[in-house]
């Protein structure tokens, strides 16, 4: 790997781009992270979930650089680009800006290109808008946009879904599922919603201070410490939701064929 | 026009031009106590000074510089939240700085002087501080606008993006405190702190972009300053306050104006 390390990020799908080893963080005493181990390669969708409290944003921000763990570390690809979309942005009235000011803060784009970008996203509306006048839902997808505009090569989305009505979030996350597909990026995802995110990852991570499980959706909903963590009843959603689509179940559990039920599911295989 | 009159009005003017723009970032960041804290603790600057025999605009400065650092290093802590924190330093370092005063034989401060200064006793040497400051600051806030407006937006966003997010604080701080110093013994504490907040807040609403906020700001405070000075000149009255009433005076005109658009503040 490490003779290799200069072209990382220039290779096809399957490179690891970015790889923590045995993290361990500490905040006042309290362990947060204990001997985590994550890695996320070009091209893969990895789904980061746990309880509130479970260290999920503790991961996301040390794998960032943004804390240095106590022990452990993160190795990235050289040259690594990280497109971030932050939990919470705190936007202050006092500040005019506008939302296409916003998107190039980080990286120069001429403006035809923000329309295009905002426009896939759903959001061409508020191009000209101020930031501190959009919507929850909205601003998530500004974000996403500003990260997006950066041409990444991982991009860490921390709860994208939250604040997007539940219509729009399925619609939200094809979109970054079709950016991977298209474009290679290397996706790292923290979210709640876990039955819209689940359908299109490739590798779930449950953390729990430690790593409780990981792996392919399928096998992680079925796993004990996953069943016990979340409770039965979301175990079971997900096993439905990360089936190959041969039948769903109906409101009564009884199995269906897949074309009648894809107009009924917001979540397509 | 008498001399030392002009040089007030440079004086003031020079503050103002680089308080208006450092204001906004203070307002924009929501650390307009952060400046004030610091403000207060120029007299303790002004008495360990008097006691080391050292020039006074570098003791501020130094003694500024070393309560912001404490000041991080206090929230990185965590025990207490922050405006608390400011709170406890920023009058502890007040009751400080006039104890110590006691101890000192044979000085006599004017604490009217402290808080309002005495613009109309600026000499030309005074002058070539202030301008001097006007430079450096002018200088440095553009270098660091980009990087410093984006970590202001997001300090976590810009940081991932690449941006030297703590060297960019670092300038700001040593721009606030610089200008709190040179400040602090020509127009007084209160001056300095109405100049950085007032003509910001006020400069909001006529403004659509952050760089023209900084120019409305700084507009506004020379605004203030001019207007001051003729009505101290004028009604014989104390010149510092005349200018923070005047500050005042433009804010409120500013906010009371009708809005004629769709509003963009909530």
């Amino acid at each position: 790997m490490r003779g290799a390390k200069t072209r990382m990020v220039t290779e096809g799908k399957g490179d690891t781009l970015i790889e923590a080893r045995g993290l361990s963080v500490r905040l006042s005493g309290r362990l947060i992270l204990d001997n985590v181990d994550l890695r996320v390669s070009r091209g893969e969708i990895v789904t980061l979930v746990g309880l509130n409290g479970s260290g999920k944003s503790t991961l996301v921000r040390t794998i960032l650089g943004l804390m240095t763990p106590d022990s452990g570390n993160v190795v990235r690809a050289p040259g690594l680009r990280i497109g971030f979309s932050p939990q919470h942005i705190d936007r202050d009235p006092t500040l005019p800006i506008t939302v296409a000011r916003f998107l190039t803060l980080g990286t120069r784009a001429p403006r035809s290109r923000l329309q295009t970008l905002l426009g896939e996203i759903g959001a061409s509306a508020v191009l000209d808008s101020p930031l501190a006048e959009l919507s929850g839902g909205e601003l998530h997808r500004v974000v996403l946009a500003r990260a997006l505009l950066r041409q990444p090569d991982l991009l860490v989305l921390d709860e994208p879904l939250a604040g997007v009505d539940v219509s729009s979030q399925s619609e939200l996350y094809r979109l970054i599922a079709d950016v991977r597909d298209r474009y290679g990026y290397g996706v790292l995802l923290v979210s709640h919603e876990l039955h819209v995110v689940m359908a299109a990852t490739d590798t779930v991570v449950c953390l729990n201070r430690h790593v409780c499980c990981t792996g392919h959706p399928r096998s992680v909903a079925r796993d004990p410490q996953f069943v016990s963590l979340f409770g039965k009843h979301v175990a079971e959603t997900l096993a439905v939701y990360t089936h190959h689509h041969d039948h769903r179940h109906d409101v009564a559990g009884e199995p269906v064929p897949v074309d009648e039920a894809k107009r009924s599911s917001s979540v397509g295989p | 026009m008498e001399d030392f009159f002009i040089r007030a009005m440079l004086a003031g003017v020079g503050i103002a031009l680089v308080a208006g723009p450092l204001g906004c970032f203070l307002v924009w960041r929501r650390q307009a106590f952060f400046g004030a804290a610091l403000s207060h603790s120029a007299l303790l600057g002004v008495v360990l000074g008097l006691l080391l025999g050292i020039n006074l605009t570098v003791s501020i400065f130094v003694l500024c510089l070393l309560l912001a650092i404490l000041l991080v290093w206090l929230e990185r802590q965590r025990l207490l939240a922050s405006d608390t924190l400011l709170g406890i330093l920023a009058h502890s370092a007040l009751a400080l700085g006039l104890v110590a005063l006691a101890f000192i034989e044979g000085i006599r401060v004017d604490l009217l002087s402290y808080l309002f200064g005495d613009v109309l006793a600026v000499s030309v040497e005074d002058l070539i501080v202030i301008y001097a400051l006007v430079i450096v600051t002018i200088t440095a806030l553009t270098l660091i606008w980009r990087s410093f407006l984006s970590s202001t937006v997001n300090e976590d966003l810009a940081e991932v993006e690449g941006v030297p997010v703590t060297r960019a604080r670092l300038v700001f701080t040593l721009l606030i405190a610089g200008t709190i110093a040179v400040g602090m013994k020509i127009v007084g504490i209160l001056l300095i702190i109405s100049l950085l907040i007032i003509p910001a807040a006020a400069a909001r609403r006529l403004s659509a972009t952050p760089e023209q906020m900084a120019v409305i700001a700084a507009i506004i405070g020379v605004l203030s300053v001019v207007a001051g000075l003729f009505g101290s000149l004028r009604w014989d009255i104390p010149a510092g306050p005349a200018i923070v009433v005047a500050a005042t005076a433009c804010f409120i005109t500013i906010m009371a104006w009708p809005r004629r658009r769709t509003p963009h503040l909530r």
